[in-house]
């Protein structure tokens, strides 16, 4: 099967036309010792029909979010997605568009970015965001990045409450860009206060805290902030899970200077983890320092005047000011902001506060059920969201091995990343699972204790 | 023209949704007992308040207002603006692909894991690489990946003091971007005036000068002229032998499917744009995807997890104690993914080398047809793309590459890449893929053609374009001299 219309017989009416007899003539610059005189060892080609058959049964092995009823979140979290939303967002026009250097036909897409902007601006409750970057984690790099400046060689501080994956991610940035990281601990399951504020010192570049954290406890950020702004340090949150918006505080109530973090939940797929949409919201003071695309709003040259939306800011990035920009980055997730633009418009102010209280009070009754099966019982005493964790008695693996055959998808085990937290789970509950799939898992380990 | 169309915060009315929400079905508690007063939000998020007919027209009016490849001819260069098949994306959005999340059990995922792991050799075998890690997540990301795993390797062997990335004057701009972020010091390369590919001469200048200290070479080969360097043998063997790695930006690599493979030209790592060559959407500016290939050397250094297999079925094996570390959460951009193995599945090993012949053919074809109204820059053979100038029209009339870009989009068609590669002067960069049929390509011509008439006769009609376009010209620099980058309740409306 093929995309290329043009026949052979096209092929040689064209190669004629340029006075050539054979493809082959172009192949010319190539130099015979590294060209591949072989077929490539690939799969021979699939019709459509055949494909679809193969693809289908590679889908059909696994598990899905539809087939099982599931309580993961650890950063990615499972939000119902409106009918109207993925009908708009696969409309052609923007998905088989590039990044609009021409505005006068990307209209479309500047204007939606720009909404996507605007709307970030509006659940965090700061003054400018960009367009989009990879994922939360590297939205938190590209924060600390920003903090500590080019060439800088700052500090970079950073709760254990911070998803060990981000984490991960900007110890691996800061070896080859040569800044420091330091962890801060957790005391009962939040930032240990104490320790951070020995930890933030005046060369500090930034301070990071996750709200809600990894734990899903609720961490308090007014009493993290002056610690974080004693020094000249850029205090920045991480948000994993943007429905906690609806309810908590946001990052511009309590003084934070830069938020950022994940937004794929909104309107689009889990898709097995990616393509994501990072985001990175700030005050008004960092503009010019902000990484990646920025859609500004202008008028016409001339004519009308009328209202458009252009790419701008653009000397910060990659393609004008090359190895003194401010971030690599180019292309981004514009489809994926495009998604979650629809989504928050289709919830609207209502249903956004909505989705907020139903994940939380939907997680609060799932935490007084399980923390009742004997065996079970909760690790931290403190807030949550969404998500919080528990201690099993049953080892994680061999609990979670009877759950999927039950149908349902446990907890993360936190045995993964913090090697202390052996034996506990971090359950998350959103508005997807009912009342009944919580009182199925429910029986499910009262079954495994028994 | 049409006018503006409102913004959506501009429309609906109080009271006003579209989505509802499932029902509360628990048993509830006082906000207040469950989170601490200072932490709870005390406004409500000031989000439009729309109904759903409104938001149906609002975001299908702005998709009218955009334009795609579905729309018409989208000669952007080294964006390589193919067809995207239909078929990828309803395999995408199958739900045992769509609808996992990242953290399920292996056991729960073994379809998804197979079809990274057979990806992954798919990959492998059409770079000419030993493994390939899918994680990151664009190109640019790519490039990065691979400069960490370059410096890691120097680094294991006693040469991080290595500190310089040499990088043609043509090169993309993420490449020295890159460099930057890696914590390397870019060093620019000459291009050939000739060839169109390196400066051997300049090249052996900064080897011997900088003996020592060059990490690595970052090269796209075709280049961003759309030349393929024929001295490719020649500069591997010079910068191995002065202790450097080959770096392969694949932002080109639609010229080379089964013709050539980076790793047998001699390079080390190699990106792969799968949004380009592999045809997966571009969304308007994303998602991307993209993959790095390493020769075996720079195996223990790749990010983790990689997957595996065993007899009990496919895994996510972690990474080594050499490991650079991770450089996004979870695996990659698997929804990109999936349509990239559905597109290599589709060609197979004999379609895919007559998707590389037909770009190049159609490239050369459009260089051919052009020469007769437009300076060619390099007027060689070329591969995927060629640069056309309009240094005649300004010469003549003072029409610019910006005018002619503008006015293509008065006939159905998006622009070429313009003023870039930034060595050439009034650029402009054609990649007409191989999915275009030969009427697009000559309708092409012959608006290009009407263009540089127009400019001889008419100038003003171009140096005005676009005509038709839902907006005319737009003043960037009143965008950043003023940046208005949100919409603010009471913002004056200036349509």
């Amino acid at each position: 099967m093929s995309y290329i219309p043009n026949t052979p017989a096209d092929q040689q009416a064209m190669l004629e036309r340029m006075g050539l007899s054979s493809l082959e003539a172009l192949l010319a610059p190539v130099p015979e010792p590294v060209r591949l005189r072989r077929p490539l060892d690939l799969p021979p080609a699939l019709a459509e029909p055949d494909l679809k058959r193969l693809l289908m049964g590679m889908a059909g092995k696994n598990n899905d979010l539809d087939s099982m009823i599931s309580f993961l979140g650890a950063g990615l979290y499972d939000h119902a997605i409106p009918s109207v939303v993925s009908h708009l967002q696969r409309r052609s026009e923007f998905v088989t568009s590039y990044t609009p250097y021409q505005p006068e036909v990307s209209q479309g897409m500047l204007q939606a970015i720009y909404e996507f902007q605007t709307m970030v601006c509006q659940i965090t409750g700061l003054d400018i965001a960009n367009a989009s970057l990879y994922d939360g984690a590297t939205a938190l790099v590209e924060a600390a990045l920003l903090a500590v400046g080019p060439g800088g060689r700052g500090e970079v501080v950073i709760s254990q409450g911070v998803d060990p994956q981000y984490r991960r991610v900007l110890h691996t940035y800061a070896h080859a860009r040569v800044f420091s990281v330091t962890e801060v601990p957790l005391s009962n399951g939040l930032t240990d206060l104490a320790a951070l504020n020995e930890a933030v010192t005046a060369s500090t570049a930034a301070v990071v805290v996750q709200q809600p954290n990894f734990f899903g406890s609720i961490e308090d950020m007014s009493a993290i902030e002056p610690i974080a702004h004693k020094g000249k340090a850029v205090f920045v949150a991480a948000i994993t899970e943007p429905a906690s918006l609806g309810i908590l505080a946001a990052p511009g109530d309590y003084n934070a200077d830069i938020a950022v973090g994940e937004l794929m939940s909104f309107g689009n797929p889990l898709s097995y983890g990616g393509p994501a949409l990072g985001f990175m919201a700030s005050k008004q003071k960092y503009m010019r320092l902000l990484p990646g695309r920025l859609v500004g709003q202008t008028i016409e040259e001339g004519g009308e005047r009328h209202t458009g939306y252009v790419l701008t800011l653009q000397t910060r990035e990659q393609h004008i000011r090359r190895e003194r920009a401010t971030s690599n980055i180019c292309t981004n997730q514009s489809l994926l902001a495009v998604g979650a633009t629809i989504f928050l418009a289709a919830l609207g102010k209502q249903g956004f506060r909505e989705l907020g209280e139903l994940c939380l009070q939907k997680a609060h009754y799932a935490y007084l059920q399980i923390t009742s099966v004997p065996g079970f019982e909760a690790v931290f005493a403190t807030p949550f969201y969404d998500e919080f964790v528990v201690r099993s008695r049953v080892p994680v693996a061999q609990l979670q091995h009877q759950l999927v055959q039950a149908g349902i998808i446990g907890g993360y085990d936190l045995g993964r990343a913090y090697p202390e937290m052996e034996n506990c789970l971090l359950f998350c509950v959103t508005e997807t699972r009912t009342k009944d799939d919580i009182d199925i898992l429910i029986n499910a380990l009262r079954e495994v204790q028994a | 023209m049409s006018s503006a169309e409102q913004l959506i915060f501009e429309k609906g009315a109080p009271g006003r949704r579209a989505a509802t929400m499932t029902a509360m079905d628990v048993p509830t508690q006082p906000l207040e007992s469950m989170i601490p007063p200072n932490m709870l939000r005390k406004e409500a998020a000031p989000l439009p308040e729309v109904s759903e007919i409104e938001v149906v027209r609002h975001y299908t009016h702005l998709s009218q207002r955009n334009f795609g490849v579905d729309t018409g001819f989208y000669p952007l260069g080294s964006c390589t603006m193919k067809y995207n098949p239909k078929l990828n994306e309803d395999m995408a959005a199958l739900p045992g692909f769509a609808r996992l999340h990242p953290m399920q059990p292996d056991e729960t995922v073994q379809g998804a894991i197979q079809l990274i792991y057979e990806l992954e050799h798919y990959l492998a075998e059409i770079s000419g690489m030993e493994r390939v890690t899918l994680q990151p997540s664009a190109g640019a990301h790519g490039e990065l990946t691979g400069l960490m795993l370059i410096k890691a390797y120097h680094e294991s062997q006693g040469q991080g003091h290595r500190n310089l990335v040499l990088i043609p004057d043509n090169a993309h701009g993420t490449n020295p971007a890159s460099a930057t972020l890696a914590d390397y010091k870019a060093v620019e390369v000459k291009t050939d005036p000739a060839t169109g590919g390196i400066e051997m001469a300049h090249l052996r200048a900064l080897l011997d000068a900088y003996a020592g200290d060059v990490a690595a070479i970052m090269m796209t080969n075709p280049n961003t002229l759309g030349l393929f360097d024929s001295n490719i043998v020649a500069i591997a063997n010079m910068v191995h032998e002065a202790g450097g790695q080959l770096y392969y930006d694949g932002a080109n690599a639609n010229a080379v499917l089964g013709i050539t493979r980076p790793g047998d030209m001699g390079f080390d790592v190699v990106h792969f744009n799968l949004h380009k060559t592999c045809s997966t959407p571009h969304g308007g500016g994303g998602p991307g995807s993209g993959p790095i290939g390493v020769k075996s050397h720079l195996v223990p250094f790749l990010p983790g997890p990689l997957p595996a297999k065993s007899e009990q079925g496919y895994y996510w094996q972690d990474a080594g104690p050499q490991s650079i570390g991770k450089m996004r959460a979870n695996n990659g951009n698997f929804g990109v993914l999936v349509r990239a193995y559905t597109y290599i599945r589709t060609y197979g090993p004999d379609g895919l080398l007559h998707v590389a012949q037909s770009a190049i053919l159609n490239a050369n074809y459009v260089k051919h047809e052009l020469a007769a109204d437009y300076e060619i820059a390099y007027p060689l053979t070329c591969q995927h793309e060629f640069i056309a100038t309009a240094e005649r029209q300004k010469e003549e009339s003072g029409v610019t590459a910006l005018d002619i870009a503008k006015r293509i989009l008065d006939f159905g068609m998006y622009a070429p890449t313009i003023y870039f590669p930034l060595i050439v002067h009034e650029a402009m960069m054609i990649e007409p893929t191989e999915t275009e049929t030969r009427e697009t390509l000559d309708y092409f011509v012959s608006v290009m053609h009407q263009i540089a008439e127009e400019s001889r006769t008419n100038p003003e009609i171009v140096k005005t374009a676009p005509h038709t376009t839902p907006v005319g010209r737009l003043d960037q620099a009143l965008a950043a001299r003023k940046p208005n980058l949100r919409w603010t309740p009471g913002q004056e409306a200036t349509h």
